[in-house]
């Protein structure tokens, strides 16, 4: 019988974290990291392994808020700002994005989402040329699975360190590393506008789809295999069509071969070639 | 008689034979401080592991005229070495190979023979299979070389023994994989329940040398590990990080294990080899 609880040994997952950041950013000559501090759980959880990876000093945690953002995110993202000892700025978005969203009345939510979420990558990606350090991703394995982020937005990031642990596992995580109690309870949510959670926008909870996805992916198992392990089949349907429907966001996209020698295809070295 | 024994577990950088080179000569000259006989180093660790299109300009051959092995040949004119590297032959096929260096000599090259080709390796891809799987003679007695794959496989360090190998000498750069709520990452389990499972099995001495470090996100993991002829662990390497790890075999006690268990004696080849060729000849 699998064992659905998605445990993680987090002494060894945090060694392991860590090491990557430190490895992914020394082996370049770098010292330095950025991380964007929303004031959820994944940005908190991929700051905490920064600052253990190369130091308190050595991570800028980054907040962007906008208008209408949650005043708890600001505090939250304070708490931890505070406990870490990081450097920190705040760079608000609203007079940014404001004159965008402006420019067309028929805006929609999601576009002002997708657009508030690829500004802070713009911020992130040139704090890192002030800061000389490396932008720190905070996408878990569900939401990348899910397509449930900003392309080039929220996902865009030099490394990200907790893109292989589900949510679930990220709230372990975050409980071995004594983030603040706040952070880890609430619900989850990208805060693009008010009132706006995770669970609810995907139409169920993170502890259902993780046990799902983890029999799916990790597990190999077959839809229908899923459904025979007591999975509702139209949920586990949703599922599988999200997962095959975001692949492009997993990906660099593609180019069109016509030479003999294509990047991509026949042109394959890790990013780490020659350190 | 005693043989002492130290096992590299380094981190490598990606493409870079000179700099591997340098940290082999470094480890080269803390063993011998500790008057060591034998040093194995891991897989490809000339090198760095995921090559792909690298392969062909990191390649050396392991001869005296090389600019790498002649460094490495001379130094084990004082303690003997085994490096891993990409072997080149003479119609430009290219190799994981791990060389056995002795008295300023190549002793022994073997090439991989089990190259994994699937989930996360590509291995297939990029190389030439190996097609040879021999032990051969040093001044300790019949040694055996595996790489990686090869000893997931059960045939090879069972043809290793029945050609008289008492000391079998793998070498890995395995990524670390399956993190749940056990101490350890699944394939490191793995790796050591069969590692000790041949010691036993073969009553013969199985160390193991892995590497450490990473490579974009993939992470090595470490740990290595010397059995001896009971399957008992003699030492183990610290996980995740660099680690010279040195440890004594008593030669010896090949023969007190053999004596209360012999199974070696006993294995019947030729019943073997008749139900080997009933099953091949099925076609």
């Amino acid at each position: 019988m699998v064992d659905l609880t998605l445990g993680i040994n987090t002494d060894l997952a945090r060694e392991i974290l860590t090491g990557f950041i430190k490895s992914e950013v020394t082996r370049i000559g770098m010292t330095h990291a950025v991380v964007g501090l929303s004031g959820g759980l994944d940005s908190a959880l991929s700051c905490a392994l920064a600052v253990e990876a190369l130091g308190a000093g050595n991570v800028l945690a980054v907040r962007m808020p906008y208008k209408a953002s949650s005043p708890d995110s600001l505090e939250h993202a304070q708490m931890l700002i505070d406990q870490l000892g990081v450097p920190c700025k705040t760079v608000e978005i609203t007079d940014m994005v404001e004159p965008l969203f402006k420019l067309d009345p028929q805006i929609t939510k999601m576009r002002m989402g997708n657009i508030m979420a690829r500004e802070r990558m713009i911020i992130l990606f040139d704090q890192s040329e002030v800061f000389k350090g490396l932008v720190i991703g905070t996408s878990n394995k569900t939401e990348i699975l899910l397509g449930y982020s900003t392309h080039y937005g929220d996902s865009a990031s030099a490394m990200n360190p907790i893109g292989d642990l589900y949510k679930t596992q990220v709230r372990q995580l975050a409980r071995a590393m004594n983030i603040p109690a706040p952070i880890i309870d609430k619900p989850p949510s990208a805060d693009l506008w008010e009132g706006q959670t995770d669970e609810n926008e995907l139409g169920f909870t993170y502890d259902e789809v993780d046990k799902l996805l983890y029999l799916l992916v990790d597990q190999r198992y077959s839809p229908q295999e899923a459904v025979e392990a007591g999975f509702n089949e139209k949920f586990v349907g949703a599922v599988t069509a999200r997962i095959r429907r975001n692949q492009f966001k997993r990906m660099q996209p593609p180019i069109a071969k016509i030479s003999n020698r294509t990047i991509g295809y026949d042109f394959l070295y890790l990013r780490d070639w020659g350190t | 008689m005693k043989l002492n024994l130290a096992l590299a577990q380094i981190n490598t950088k990606l493409g870079d034979v000179e700099a591997n080179l340098a940290k082999h000569m470094d480890y080269i000259k803390q063993a011998r401080a500790e008057k060591t006989d034998l040093l194995v180093f891991p897989e490809l660790s000339l090198t760095g592991y995921v090559l792909q299109d690298l392969v062909a300009s990191v390649a050396h051959q392991p001869t005296e005229d090389d600019p790498v092995f002649k460094h490495l040949l001379k130094a084990s004119r004082d303690l003997d070495l085994v490096a891993g590297f990409v072997d080149e032959d003479s119609r430009h096929r290219f190799y994981i190979a791990s060389a056995y260096l002795s008295g300023g000599k190549v002793l022994h090259v073997h090439h991989k023979v089990y190259l994994p080709t699937y989930g996360l390796f590509d291995e297939g891809r990029f190389f030439a299979w190996g097609d040879s799987i021999r032990a051969f003679d040093t001044r300790f007695g019949r040694v055996g070389m595996l790489i990686c794959e090869d000893f997931w496989h059960a045939s090879p360090p069972y043809l290793l023994w029945l050609d008289g190998a008492d000391i079998m000498l793998f070498s890995s750069a395995s990524p670390g994989r399956g993190l749940n709520d056990k101490e350890k990452l699944e394939s490191a389990r793995w790796v050591e329940r069969v590692t000790k499972a041949y010691a036993s099995m073969f009553t013969s001495f199985v160390a193991h040398a892995n590497r450490v470090g990473y490579e974009d996100g993939l992470h090595f993991w470490g740990g290595a590990t010397l059995f001896d002829p009971n399957g008992e662990e003699i030492a183990i390497g610290p996980y995740n990080e660099e680690a010279l790890i040195f440890a004594q075999m008593d030669l010896n006690q090949l023969r007190r294990t053999r004596a209360r268990l012999p199974l070696l004696r006993d294995e019947r080849t030729n019943l073997v080899q008749k139900e080997l060729n009933r099953i091949l000849s099925r076609g």
